[in-house]
């Protein structure tokens, strides 16, 4: 019965979009595909890509440029798109860092920026702006997720993020909703790959679990080192240190480890079988959660692209806030400031034949939205 | 508890500085004979790692992948020291700078060309896999201690080579005096190839040893390299001695700092914030290590030569 | 004979930098406004650099922290002058930029005082690595500190204002960058050519024979360093204002390896060597930007051309040998 409604959905949406106002629109698409952070990028570009190829629309074109994971470069190709390309819409931004250099004036020259990726806290609340969609989370979300989590299994974590916003925001996020005791508390610089010093600790603390965000190099560096060290204690995080993207570089050490995401590869809606089936034959690797993240960015603008009129832009952004299309996550909505209300599953760290992956073992929070909402007057 | 936890980040720092001191040692070598200024070096570091990754991938052994380590990381240093460093002894640091920051990006973007976007597998090998016991009731990794030894047998190594052999011999020649090697018949372009050569098998090597224990990606080597800048600048350039002692002395202040800051600011805050000012001010000992030790001795601690 | 030929190159340097903008302007190209903003920036940047490091032969390898500093001044006046709370309680914020320049002249001067006395005590290699020290320091001091954002940077959400002048605008905001380009490029000039800079490079060029004349070259290279540090100051308060934005990646030792680099692929110690490099280095940047993602590989592989092939930089190249080689 369920299949049978998504299919409708599925074909109503693709009805509406035969309909598509016959209009060029143009997309810049500024991510990170050099240097240590590439892979996160070329996920978000490549899915992006495949949902615009998917549409058969040939009046979008995208604009892809790399940003090399600099906040200058990217406020830089940031101007170019919109002084010389004059894109309708603007997306792709991997980092808070760079989100905050970009959003804030890109929208404010009343360019539509949806966010397949960061979701800084700033952005969500005062700051929030009716040209600023984000299609992926707020920051906060996924470490909620795992202090709700952990409320059920743990009695004494020990929780450790680099010290930067982001980490800060993390570890905040978990103890929202957290109501245990902390084993510790650590802060480790940005950038850190060795983690022999806090290993110790957490050894030493006599904690029942572990919850760590440390994204990127930083995660791969610390998981295989924490199970070299043969600690044992449960290990937890948000999905960033254990997305497809990094579970080939970690190995056999990431098995078992909890972590939290709004979706997964096993996640049970047609459409989100249909994009997991497609990446892989298109790209030969399984998606992140970055990729179905940047991938139902493309599918929200093919769904307003089919309303309205993108030189409308009050018609434009209502098709938007509709979010009137199958979304890979199941459900999905907006909050009153443009930010997602979804589901949060546990995921566990398993191996399928012979690839790691995640599997959805339960659900955080159903309809969760943010703690930012409230301060956001639009 | 406590001591059990202390003496594991003593050694923890033993093994950061060993770590640096393999790149430091090639680094402060290439500085003393040829007076080179390298930012290339924590590329070769990571061109060790992926070689090292990628050889284990193959063939499944992590030893292999060691070999290949160091052949790749010394093949790739002596193909850059003869098609482009060789030109550059002459010139001053700036050009010197301008050309190994150019070959940084020239084989970080290589690097994602040949290998992907993505972070490589690698593995600690079975053999050096578990924990050994240690006086005090803690667990220390086996295999933390093998790099700490392997860090011990380059310095023995090095001492023999630098003492002992004809080779060496040179070295301290070329230390010494680059023009009056030349007119003593020493081949002084072959001495500086297998100098240049022989210190980035020596970071290859580092770089595949840590990369056992941390990510295997582009960039990798670029915080250790400014690490290492801070080790020989600190033991003196152009020193091995210096280096050592420079390494183990930025290992210990860093891990330490790490560990005993946080807590030392949780007297007198709540553990919290006391977590986020002693983490910043760790990250910043180093560096405050290196000014005050250049302010009192401002050619390092074992000064070669300037 | 190549002094000539230098004022000409420099003229005729001086006058693309002006006219490409402005034609762009007028056909109604802003985004080659701002990418020539770009290039006057970071050209200002490099000029500062290039008083240390051109005429005194200070290899610093920390100008990032000038730069940042300069930013961050810009970043946190703005900041406060928008929510209206005093800085440390009693100092009111700020939109005015020559108010901005000011306390970022102050700041990054003092700063580079301090600095400078500490590693003015060493030399060569060892002088480029403790000022790279000290910009790790002030690096990851902010990278840390949460007050103005950390990582995260601080926006500036309306570029800061000029009385007279719509900065909103790419155009006027350029002709700002502009001048105090040329006010940088002249104070560069004055140095070069007056007692105190011929002290400052008979110093570089040899140090135990200006002392024994009674010059100490410390204080000459400390007066200098602070001058340079002030420069470069000026600049990272435009860049924060150019990107509306400020973040540690302002301090890192990327951002000083760039300087450097603008500054040895235009020719060290010439006048218009940072204004050739940053106008290369951006324009390559974005160019290559455009036709591939491997850009970085090709733009080393030019830089290493550079070096290799065209000692002496650009400028040597287009104006033949500096006198002072």
């Amino acid at each position: 019965m369920k299949k049978i409604v998504a299919a409708a959905v599925l074909g109503l949406a693709m009805g509406v979009s035969g309909l598509a106002f016959a209009e060029p629109v143009k997309i810049g698409l500024i991510t990170t595909t050099s240097g240590g952070g590439a892979g996160l990028g070329v996920d978000v570009r490549d899915a992006f890509q495949l949902a615009i190829k998917q549409s058969g629309n040939a009046e979008i074109t995208v604009i892809v440029e790399d940003d090399g994971q600099k906040p200058e470069l990217a406020v830089q190709i940031a101007d170019k798109m919109v002084q010389s390309d004059q894109v309708d819409l603007m997306t792709g931004i991997i980092w808070s860092n760079l989100a905050m250099a970009v959003v804030p004036s890109v929208t404010a020259q009343d360019i539509i920026y949806l966010s397949p990726n960061a979701g800084p806290s700033p952005l969500a609340g005062a700051g929030c702006s009716p040209n600023y969609f984000n299609v992926a989370y707020q920051n906060d979300n996924f470490h909620e997720a795992m202090g709700q989590y952990a409320n059920g299994e743990y009695k004494k974590v020990f929780i450790m993020a680099p010290n930067y916003p982001a980490g800060t925001d993390s570890l905040t996020g978990f103890k929202r909703y957290y109501k245990g005791e902390l084993a510790g508390e650590v802060y480790t610089q940005l950038g850190q790959t060795d983690y022999a010093a806090e290993i110790a600790q957490i050894r030493a603390s006599g904690a029942d679990g572990v919850f760590v965000f440390l994204p990127g190099g930083m995660g791969i560096a610390f998981t295989k080192q924490y199970a070299q060290s043969g600690v044992g204690i449960p290990l937890m995080g948000p999905a960033f240190s254990f997305s497809q993207d990094v579970l080939g570089a970690i190995g056999d050490a990431a098995l078992g480890v909890k972590n939290s995401a709004s979706w997964s590869n096993d996640l049970d809606n047609p459409a989100n079988k249909a994009f997991v089936e497609s990446f892989k034959a298109a790209y030969g690797r399984l998606p992140s959660v970055y990729a179905a993240q940047a991938f139902d960015t493309a599918n929200l603008i093919l769904s307003a692209v089919g309303k309205a009129s993108v030189k409308d832009k009050d018609a434009f952004r209502a098709a938007l806030k509709a979010a009137d299309f199958a979304s890979v996550r199941g459900k999905f909505k907006f909050n009153t400031n443009q930010h997602p209300i979804q589901d949060i599953y546990v995921r566990e760290v398993v191996k399928v034949g012979d690839v790691l992956t995640n599997k959805i073992i339960g659900t955080a929070f159903t309809d969760h939205g943010d703690a930012y909402a409230k301060d956001c007057k639009m | 508890m406590q001591t059990a936890l202390f003496i594991e980040q003593l050694l923890n720092g033993l093994q950061l500085g060993v770590m640096l001191f393999l790149m430091a040692a090639g680094l402060t070598l290439i500085f003393g004979v040829m007076g080179l200024i390298n930012l290339t070096h924590g590329s070769l570091y990571m061109v060790g790692a992926f070689a090292c990754a990628a050889v284990a991938a193959w063939t499944g052994s992590f030893w292999l992948g060691l070999i290949a380590s160091l052949a790749a990381a010394a093949a790739a240093g002596a193909v850059v020291e003869l098609l482009v460093i060789r030109r550059l002894y002459g010139r001053d640091h700036l050009d010197q700078v301008l050309a190994t920051f150019a070959l940084i990006l020239v084989f970080s973007e290589g690097t994602r060309w040949l290998f992907g976007s993505f972070p490589l597998y690698l593995d600690i090998p079975p053999l050096l896999s578990g924990a050994v016991s240690l006086p005090g009731g803690a667990q220390y990794p086996l295999y933390r201690l093998a790099i700490i030894a392997v860090g011990v047998l380059v310095a023995v190594g090095l001492w023999l080579l630098i003492s002992r052999t004809r080779l060496g011999m040179r070295i301290r020649a070329g230390e010494s005096d680059r023009e009056m090697i030349g007119a003593l018949g020493v081949d002084v372009a072959t001495l500086y190839t297998l100098v240049f050569a022989l210190g980035a098998a020596l970071a290859g090597l580092a770089g595949a040893m840590v990369g056992a224990i941390q990510s295997v990606q582009v960039g990798m080597g670029e915080p250790v390299l400014i690490l290492a800048f801070v080790v020989i600048v600190i033991g003196g350039i152009g020193s091995i001695k210096g280096a050592l002692v420079g390494a183990l002395l930025v290992g210990l202040v860093d891990t330490m700092g790490r560990f005993l800051l946080p807590q030392a600011f949780g007297l007198v805050m709540n553990a919290s914030q006391a977590g986020l000012v002693g983490g910043a001010i760790a990250s910043m000992l180093i560096y405050l290590l290196m000014a005050v030790i250049l302010a009192v001795r401002p050619r390092g601690l074992f000064a070669a030569q300037g | 004979m190549a002094m000539r030929r230098e004022h000409l190159v420099n003229a005729a340097i001086a006058l693309l930098l002006l006219a490409v903008p402005l034609w762009a302007s007028w056909a109604g190209q802003n985004f080659y406004v701002t990418l020539a903003t770009r290039i006057a920036i970071l050209a200002l940047a490099a000029v500062g650099l290039n008083i240390a490091l051109g005429l005194g032969g200070l290899v610093s390898f920390g100008h990032a922290a000038f730069f940042g500093i300069g930013g961050y001044v810009a970043g946190i006046l703005a900041s406060h002058a928008v929510s209206g709370a005093p800085l440390l309680g009693f100092l009111p914020g700020t939109k005015l930029m020559p108010v901005i320049w000011i306390v970022a002249i102050l700041a990054s001067g003092f700063v580079a005082a301090a600095i400078g006395a500490i590693s003015l005590r060493t030399g060569g290699v060892y002088f480029i690595m403790i000022t790279l020290a000290f910009a790790q320091m002030i690096f990851y001091f902010a990278l840390s500190w949460p007050a103005y954002g950390g990582e995260d940077g601080l926006s500036i959400m309306l570029r800061n204002a000029f009385p007279g002048v719509n900065t909103l605008r790419p155009l006027p905001f350029f002709l700002i960058c502009y001048t105090l380009l040329s006010l940088g490029l002249l104070l560069f000039a004055l140095i070069r050519g007056s007692r105190f800079g011929a002290a400052l490079q008979a110093a570089r060029q040899n140090e135990v024979r200006t002392a024994s004349v009674g010059i100490a070259p410390f204080r000459i290279r400390l007066v200098a360093f602070t001058i340079s540090g002030m420069v470069t100051g000026v600049a990272g308060a435009l860049f924060a204002d150019l990107n509306r934005f400020v973040s540690p990646s302002m301090l890192s030792w990327h951002m000083s390896g760039e300087l450097i680099v603008l500054i040895v692929l235009g020719g060290v110690g010439r006048l218009y060597g940072p204004v050739v490099g940053a106008a290369l280095y951006v324009v390559l940047e974005y160019w290559l930007g455009g036709i591939t993602e491997r850009w970085q590989f090709f733009l080393g592989l030019v830089l290493l051309g550079v070096v290799l092939f065209a000692r002496g930089g650009i400028v040597g190249l287009l104006a033949g040998r500096a006198r002072h080689d």
